[in-house]
């Protein structure tokens, strides 16, 4: 399952975060430090982070690297593609998404995030069904 | 920038405000002020910007600020009947309430209503926040809402009420019961989603529960159903994630097979097909091709799979190798990893592909294939697979593998070597290559496999000699190389050996080389330990650089290293006093037995010590004269009035005796236990009788030692001394008295206590001075007690 996801740029600065279990989470600075490490296309992009034993998957996408952390034992490749699908969600709901969009809609992803993941186990990896409530709240208010 | 303080600024103008700070401590002036109007505001029971306040507090939270205060508002939130509350509020709930909160429990209630609630977004946002925050409590409370969801028609609602099934489970084991008659419906769902989330959730019951696995193995047909569709389907715009159909589901339902098929030979029979299609339909092409690929590869390996199936998933983990992808490449060598213990052969095939691996940038994928090589080496591969570490080693191996690489490949090439030239020339090159890296206890065991073959011997030392003279920066290249020149030094200097090229070396170019290791500083103290003696072995082997190495031996007596003044001190000694018997005591060394490998044993460590405590003077322990010469040489340096440290030359003394009594290891003598302990006549020789009275005390063995004068002459100066084997201790208390009249007897009480139960030895030395003449000393050795100790 899902550890914890952290969405991050380059300088450190965190834009999502989220948890799922109970663990504190890593210190932003430092799992981004060691993702920077490896992040020539000749290194792998995942590791053990040391202090925490959890299985880091990370993907960088522009300025943005989304930082997934794993337990034992899971399919480093699904998640691969997992964090792919869900850039790709992010991408469909706010054209062409950014960092900028990230960050002034922290809510809005997190709601996102919400429909995909459910403590830690992907539900649906469908966009479309992924967004039909976000659509429908969007609809029934203005933004917060 | 000004600061709006009212608290209807809304969160994007909040982020705004956040972001045009310029300096960290501008940012924290602007949050606390934030938070302050928001504490405001909620005291004030502010229920339309309630939310507002709650989504700023969320997002300061994020940033990394206490928000605690802001739970009780998210309750409320909750419990308000605006869809917006309701969702501002679960969110703040799932980010800021976790278990260890105390208003956790509150939320059961807003959560129970809810659940039932009509609005399917509603019941849904309730569904979310219980399967990510509900505790065990919280979970009894809601189980029975979850299972009406779990049945209710709308697909929705069922895929997460699955997966708050799955967390209820993992707090709360005994709800399985609640859930089990559910999964049978689930599984013949239609819906993906749905799909999914139970194919976890029957997943996760097999994990908690054991038992349920017999109950589920009669839906793996329905399950290989499903999967097999996946695959057949072809496109799909529904299920299609980048090219590939529902790959999520299909590496659930992978995972699933491989829990259900477990040490279960019928149910992987009837697996066997349906994963040899799925191996072989996926597309390759795509990262979810890999993903489905690899999962099929961990189940095969889980369950009881047929030999062609293994096959079919080794060479799937070769291909992968193959990849340009990096992360691929390490997938696959780590899987393979696990599997080399369990089907060498198979994964013998792709030995060159790892190969290969070796030469690649990343270093997790080096040390991966390095492991890997290690675990498919055999006699038949060992010249390959070992050239090729040898020659990762001198290219491109990064210092953290080194000193594994090292070590590993010398104990790797002792144990396969086809012959005793090829092991040499390896070990000679990984010392050169890796020489600073290799661990200490290599430089012993590749010393001990050189005095093994006697017949290289020169091959060996010219070899080393050359390697050395060119470069002295490696210390175990050194120290094995100074070895071999002090042992064999006469055969280096003899002329060209009938292996390899003819040299010709002569003895002052090596005295030479010898002595700038020594006086050099580039070289480690271990390693001038090591030169010290094999120039002292020189000078017995080399006719005419005696004098030459005598000089170089004095220069340390005044060294601030300690050990390396006292050695220098004692072959000083030896030119000066003992120059009879200095060609004895450099004699070679024997080969020592075959025991003694290099996992670290005891024996092993007592030869360690050995040669580099006392490898002045030889082992052979046969000859008694010889001894005699030892403890002279002992007794000579213990009564020596020259000023070297005097404190640590006694008990560097006691230490060497030790160490030669240690090796002194014949065959275990077995006492016989006898309830009453007859005394032990010692010595009785020259008119001096010595016997021990044996008895025990506590956990040490205690002997009255009695001495006594059958001479006519009085005696003075009366001293016993006695050495024991190198794990027993031995302490000795003062004689009642040094002089003893004719027919007289002393006593001394001696307390020996041996923890590791080592057969018990005792060497023996008694000097004294009879009728004012000094006599002759005697010696003793004690190999048999009548005490089974």
């Amino acid at each position: 399952m899902i550890e914890f996801l952290m969405v991050c740029n380059k300088a450190g600065a965190v834009r999502v975060s989220r948890s799922y279990t109970t663990k504190p989470l890593p210190e932003p600075r430092g799992v981004l430090h060691s993702c920077l490490k490896r992040n020539s296309p000749q290194q792998c992009c995942h590791f053990v982070l040391k202090d925490h034993k959890v299985r880091i998957v990370f993907r960088q996408y522009a300025s943005l690297f989304f930082i997934l952390g794993i337990s034992e034992g899971d399919n480093i490749m699904a998640y691969f593609a997992f964090i792919h699908n869900l850039v790709e969600t992010l991408n469909s709901y706010f054209s062409n998404v950014c960092e900028l969009d990230l960050m002034h809609n922290v809510d809005r992803a997190h709601m996102i995030l919400d429909e995909i993941v459910v403590n830690g186990y992907i539900t649906e990896s469908n966009r479309s069904r992924v967004l039909a409530p976000i659509a429908i709240l969007d609809k029934s208010i203005d933004k917060v | 920038m000004v600061v709006i303080l009212t608290s209807t600024v809304k969160l994007r103008d909040l982020i705004r405000q956040i972001r045009s700070a310029r300096t960290a401590a501008e940012e924290r002036s602007i949050i606390t002020k934030e938070c302050a109007a928001i504490r405001d505001s909620f005291r004030e029971e502010d229920n339309d910007n309630r939310c507002r306040n709650v989504a700023k507090l969320l997002y300061i939270h994020m940033l990394g600020y206490p928000a605690h205060f802001g739970q009780l508002e998210c309750l409320k939130l909750i419990a308000s009947p605006r869809f917006v509350d309701k969702r501002i509020g679960y969110l703040g709930a799932m980010l800021l309430l976790d278990e260890r909160q105390d208003v956790h429990l509150l939320v059961t209630n807003s959560l129970k209503n809810d659940l039932s609630h009509s609005t399917q977004f509603v019941s849904g946002l309730a569904l979310a926040a219980c399967g990510n925050i509900c505790s065990a409590e919280m979970g009894r409370d809601l189980a029975p809402e979850i299972e009406k969801l779990l049945k209710s028609s709308n697909a929705f609602l069922r895929k997460k009420a699955a997966l708050c099934a799955v967390r209820i489970i993992k707090k709360v084991p005994d709800l399985i019961e609640v859930f089990i008659p559910l999964t049978k419906a689930l599984i013949n769902e239609r819906n993906h989603g749905v799909l999914l989330t139970s194919v976890i959730l029957i997943r996760e019951m097999c994990t908690t529960n054991p038992d349920c696995i017999d109950h589920f193995k009669k839906c793996i047909f329905n399950l290989l159903r499903v999967l097999k569709n996946l695959i057949m389907a072809g496109y799909s715009p529904e299920h299609d994630v980048a090219g590939c159909s529902d790959p999520f589901l299909q590496v659930q339902l992978l995972r699933l097979l491989a829990v259900l098929g477990k040490c279960d030979a019928e149910a992987s029979e009837q697996m066997n097909d349906v994963l040899a299609q799925v191996a072989t339909n996926t597309e390759t092409s795509k990262n979810v091709g890999n993903a489905i690929l690899y999962q099929t590869v961990l189940t095969i390996m889980d369950i009881d799979a047929e030999s062609g199936l293994r096959v079919l998933a080794v060479n799937i983990l070769g291909r992968f190798l193959l990849n340009s992808d990096k992360n691929i490449r390490y997938v696959a060598l780590n899987t393979l990893l696990r599997t080399v213990h369990i089907d060498k052969a198979a994964v013998q095939r792709h030995r060159n592909t790892i190969i290969e691996c070796l030469g690649d940038v990343d270093i997790s994928i080096q040390k991966r294939s390095m492991e890997l090589l290690f675990a498919l080496l055999n006699t038949n591969n060992v010249r390959s697979v070992i050239g090729e570490l040898v020659k990762f080693l001198s290219v491109n191996a990064p210092p953290e593998l080194k000193s594994k690489l090292t070590s590993t490949i010398i104990i790797s090439a002792d144990k396969y070597a086809p012959s005793k030239r090829w092991y040499m020339d390896t070990v000679l090159k990984v010392l050169i290559h890796g020489g600073q890296y290799c661990r200490d206890d290599v430089v012993n065991s590749i010393t001990q496999s050189i005095s093994e073959s006697p017949e290289m011997y020169a091959f060996i030392v010219q070899k080393l000699f050359i390697a050395v003279k060119e470069d002295i920066g490696q210390q175990p290249l050194v120290q094995v190389a100074t070895w071999a020149i002090g042992e064999y030094g006469d055969l280096l200097v003899a002329g060209p050996c009938d292996i390899g090229e003819p040299i010709e070396i002569s003895e002052t170019e090596v005295v030479d080389v010898l002595e700038h290791i020594i006086t050099g500083s580039l070289c480690s103290s271990t390693t001038k330990y090591f030169t010290l003696n094999a120039l002292m072995k020189l000078s017995t082997r080399f006719k005419t650089e005696a004098d030459r190495i005598q000089k170089v031996v004095g220069y340390f007596t005044i060294n601030t290293n300690v050990e390396l003044q006292q050695r220098s001190v004692e072959y000083k000694t030896i030119f000066k006093r003992y120059d009879t018997m200095r060609t004895a005591l450099m004699e070679r060394m024997p080969v020592t037995a075959q025991s003694e490998k290099p996992a670290t044993t005891e024996a092993d460590n007592v030869v360690e010590k050995n040669e580099e405590a006392a490898a002045a003077v030889p082992l052979p322990v046969a000859q008694d004269n010889q001894q005699d010469s030892l403890l002279n040489l002992i007794g000579g340096l213990v009564g020596d009035q020259t000023p070297p440290p005097a404190p640590a030359a006694a008990p560097a003394n006691n230490d060497l005796l030790m160490d030669l009594l240690g090796l002194d290891s014949g065959p275990p003598v077995m006492a016989a236990a006898a309830p009453a302990i007859p005394p032990v006549t010692a010595i009785n020789k020259q008119g001096i009788l010595v016997t021990f009275n044996l008895s025990h005390e506590g956990e040490k063995l205690k002997i009255v030692v009695e001495s006594r004068n059958n001479t006519a002459s009085p005696i003075a100066d009366y001293l016993f001394q006695a050495a024991v084997p190198k794990t027993i201790q031995i302490s000795l208390n003062a004689a009642s008295s040094t002089t003893i009249a004719p027919n007289g007897t002393i006593h001394q009480e001696m307390f020996v206590s041996n923890p590791n139960k080592a057969t018990l030895k005792m060497r023996l030395k008694v000097s004294y001075t009879s009728g004012g003449v000094p006599a002759p000393e005697i010696q003793e050795t004690l190999a048999s007690f009548p005490v089974s100790y």
